[in-house]
């Protein structure tokens, strides 16, 4: 650990990097921890001091987030992504493998101090998996060769820079375009447009257009930039919403890597059109990799004249650009969460009404939207209303980003106008053998093939793009088990019916998924998820229970085949539970003895 | 046309009778009670043989064998079944033994207590063999319906059973479960 001076220097000189701002808690923090490897309490201290805020804030906020640590970690910190698609991969068995080899157990750090080896929530390489991070940094397409390389290079302490580049690799994988992806863009274009035809002219198209947010709620972009530029208040924000954690989802991150001057061009309109002069992208940590290369972009559209002051060299038009990084919290997507988070506090969501685009960011309007709704409004701007609403169906315009992964022959980024069937989906991206689609991660749906007539828009099935295939050949149930332990882990605690439900939950699927549950448990099941649906406090634990409930609809015969008994079943092994008493006594009479056959459960409902 | 009377049991596992004591402060209720249901097996009838029952209500969780027993019974005889009181729904006081070892606590109660005359573990077959733990109700058998309290008030529990033998939804006013 770094002396105490050393320690106060480095905590000295990153809060003087961020201006010693309250709001840049969480990415001093992420900093301080890049330096010092983990951040101890004498660490918290100095933070708290430099910041003037309460040591125990700074403590809360650094013992929310799943990548910030307050105990040791080794130099070397692999998490795995646990997705279910990367298990479909064979993630458990590398994980296993790579464990025995650095001789480690799974969640431990090494006696050396050198290797830390965990799991992760869905990294989003679900086309590329199995996935890791290392300190941060995304690795994909883990195999046995791979893994050998990485223990060599662990043990051997190599720094991270000098590793293999192409273990780094993270490829686009963009199998359908259409107007989004598939059109030529020339950067300023949409600026351009709203100088010369004016705010307003741009709001008409954008509300003629129909576009809805793409993150998956599907709420009128144009009425939230209306509202929001008609919101009183002198400042006013722009936040991208790039914390794109739902798993099964790697749109953003494709459209951050090969398309971000569309996605700022996007938010830069946002910020003429609403009056707004500060813009925020939240990153997800997972996209640590990208972060360079964004902030080049972001200079470079600088240099050009596309931001910062007097944009396109028009005195009135000023708006810059700030990423933060996230640091390992699904809730963060959730707007109201994503804005506490940017606030520097740790992510819990607020209690909505108001809405962001009257108190959003530091209480003032502000426009939160996904990745890809700002890119298509910066098309919109430049083609037109009627241009983006000839595409899709009556509510569902233009066209949408689906993130494929699981059982298909081309994982991938497919662009599809919406209204498009699931089998055509499936047709092209060659899942010949499907059994069943969780649509929109598991916040979303999971359908059967009898359903795969259905239409992808917001008139059926709306989705923020998650599309994970499950083959004939897979236990629906363990990626249903998979789904509820990923609750668990990223509920934030803030509520009752969510942090105790989600467990509760995972405890019942559990108790199916290894042959010990009754049909009263799937009733149980279906109890607790209505009491969550209505009683959550934010979205993350009212749609926490939606694939357990959908799969008991739409797969039961998967549950079925999993039950003990169809009546009751004790919690415990009844006879096993006297055991002890029997030593201590030295009984042996028959009743010393529950056994199953004497016992009255045939008889029971 | 006489309509035949609803029947119901009752019966004490580890609790303190405390329940049934809540029962009893139904008062002058409990004439109009009578009217409507009739006693099975229960410690205020003595009946030991339980018959075939509408209703059953039990206070105080599983602690040993004969617990699981007359529980597994009741539960097989009875259309509805409710847990009634802090020791059924939760274990309650009986299940503080719960953090410490049974050889702990047998040890303590009978080797080692003070004042005892020929201190051994007793381990007459007349006695019910203790569980290692002891569980609430619903950790054995399905439980249709829980009335928390310590004990459940006498106007908890009239309410309770008055709704459920007239086939009203259950919904026991805010005093009646409040605890502080």
């Amino acid at each position: 650990m770094a002396e105490p001076d050393a320690l106060i220097q480095t905590v000295h000189d990153i809060v003087q990097r961020h201006g010693g701002m309250p709001t840049r808690l969480l990415q001093i923090l992420r900093e301080a921890q890049d330096s010092l490897t983990w951040l101890s309490p004498e660490t918290l201290d100095a933070v708290a001091g430099k910041l003037g805020v309460s040591p125990d804030k700074v403590r809360s906020v650094a013992e929310f987030y799943s990548f910030l640590y307050t105990a040791p970690r080794g130099s070397y910190d692999i998490l795995f992504s646990d997705n279910i698609t990367d298990r479909m991969l064979g993630n458990r068995e590398l994980l296993h493998a790579l464990c025995d080899r650095l001789g480690v157990g799974i969640g431990e750090t090494r006696a050396d101090g050198v290797v830390t080896v965990g799991t992760t929530s869905c990294t989003g390489m679900c086309d590329q998996g199995p996935a890791a991070l290392v300190n941060g940094y995304a690795l994909t397409r883990l195999d046995p060769p791979r893994l050998d390389r990485i223990v060599e290079l662990v043990n051997g302490q190599i720094p991270l820079t000098q590793w293999p580049r192409e273990f780094f690799e993270v490829v686009s994988n963009i199998r359908r375009a259409d107007i989004l992806l598939g059109r030529h863009f020339a950067d300023g274009a949409a600026l351009r447009a709203v100088l010369k035809r004016g705010p307003e002219a741009i709001l008409e198209e954008l509300v003629k257009s129909g576009l809805r947010g793409q993150g998956g709620a599907g709420f009128r972009s144009g009425a939230k930039w209306v509202s929001c530029r008609n919101a009183p208040g002198e400042v006013k924000y722009v936040v991208c919403n790039a914390d794109e954690g739902e798993p099964g989802t790697f749109k953003d991150r494709v459209l951050m890597q090969d398309f971000a001057d569309l996605v700022f061009e996007g938010m830069t309109l946002c910020g003429r059109v609403i009056g707004a002069r500060q813009g925020f992208v939240y990153l997800r940590g997972e996209y640590r990799y990208l972060l360079d290369a964004l902030k080049a972009t972001l200079q470079r559209r600088r240099e050009a004249g596309l931001l910062g002051a007097a944009i396109l060299g028009d005195p009135t038009f000023n708006f810059d650009i700030d990423i933060h990084l996230g640091a390992g919290a699904y809730v963060c997507g959730e707007e109201s969460a994503l804005i506490e988070s940017l606030e520097g506090k740790h992510g819990v969501p607020r209690i909505r009404p108001p809405f962001p685009t009257t108190h959003g960011y530091l209480n003032q309007p502000t426009v939160v939207n996904n990745v890809e709704t700002f890119a298509t409004a910066a098309k919109i701007a430049v083609e037109g209303g009627a241009w983006f609403a000839n595409r899709g169906t009556a509510e569902s315009k233009g066209t949408k980003l689906l993130s494929l992964s699981g059982d298909c022959k081309r994982p991938g980024i497919y662009e599809y106008p919406f209204g498009v069937t699931v089998r055509r989906v499936l047709d092209d991206c060659g899942a010949r053998d499907a059994q069943g689609i969780q649509m929109a991660g598991p916040a979303g749906h999971m359908i059967s093939a009898k359903q795969f007539d259905r239409r992808i828009c917001f008139e059926d099935l709306a989705t923020g793009g998650s599309f994970m295939v499950f083959d004939q050949s897979r236990d629906i149930l363990d990626g249903i088990r998979n789904f509820t332990h990923f609750f668990v882990h990223e509920s934030c605690g803030f509520c009752t019916p969510c942090r105790v439900g989600t467990s509760l939950m995972r405890d019942l699927v559990t108790k199916v998924h290894t042959g010990h549950g009754t049909r009263y448990d799937l009733e149980e099941m279906r109890k607790l998820g209505r009491i969550m649906r209505v009683a959550c406090h934010c979205g993350l634990g009212q749609t926490a229970p939606n694939p357990v409930l959908d799969s008991l609809d739409q797969f039961p015969e998967s549950w079925e085949r999993r039950l003990r008994s169809t009546a009751f079943e004790p919690a415990f092994d009844l006879d096993a539970a006297l055991e002890q008493a029997r030593q201590l006594t030295g009984r042996s009479d028959p009743g010393a003895y529950l056994r199953e056959e004497e016992l009255m459960l045939g008889t029971m409902p | 046309m006489i309509e035949s009377k609803l029947k119901i049991a009752t019966c004490s596992l580890a609790g303190c009778f405390g329940c049934h004591m809540s029962l009893l402060d139904l008062d002058e209720r409990l004439f109009e009670l009578a009217e409507r249901v009739e006693l099975d097996r229960s410690p205020l009838t003595d009946i030991k043989e339980l018959g075939e029952c509408d209703l059953g209500l039990i206070e105080g969780g599983v602690c040993n064998a004969e617990n699981v027993h007359v529980l597994m019974e009741f539960r097989a005889r009875c259309k509805i079944l409710v847990a009634i009181g802090a020791c059924a729904l939760n274990g309650g006081v009986p299940a503080m033994r719960n953090q410490y070892d049974l050889k702990d606590c047998l040890e303590e109660s009978y080797l080692r207590g003070i004042g005892l005359v020929n201190p051994q573990i007793p381990n007459d077959p007349e006695i019910p063999l203790l569980l290692n733990q002891v569980h609430p109700l619903h950790e054995v058998v399905k439980i249709d319906y829980f009335l928390p309290g310590c004990p459940p008030s006498a106007d908890a529990i009239w309410t309770f059973v008055n709704q459920l033998l007239s086939g009203q939804p259950l919904a026991l006013p805010y005093t009646q479960i409040h605890y502080d």
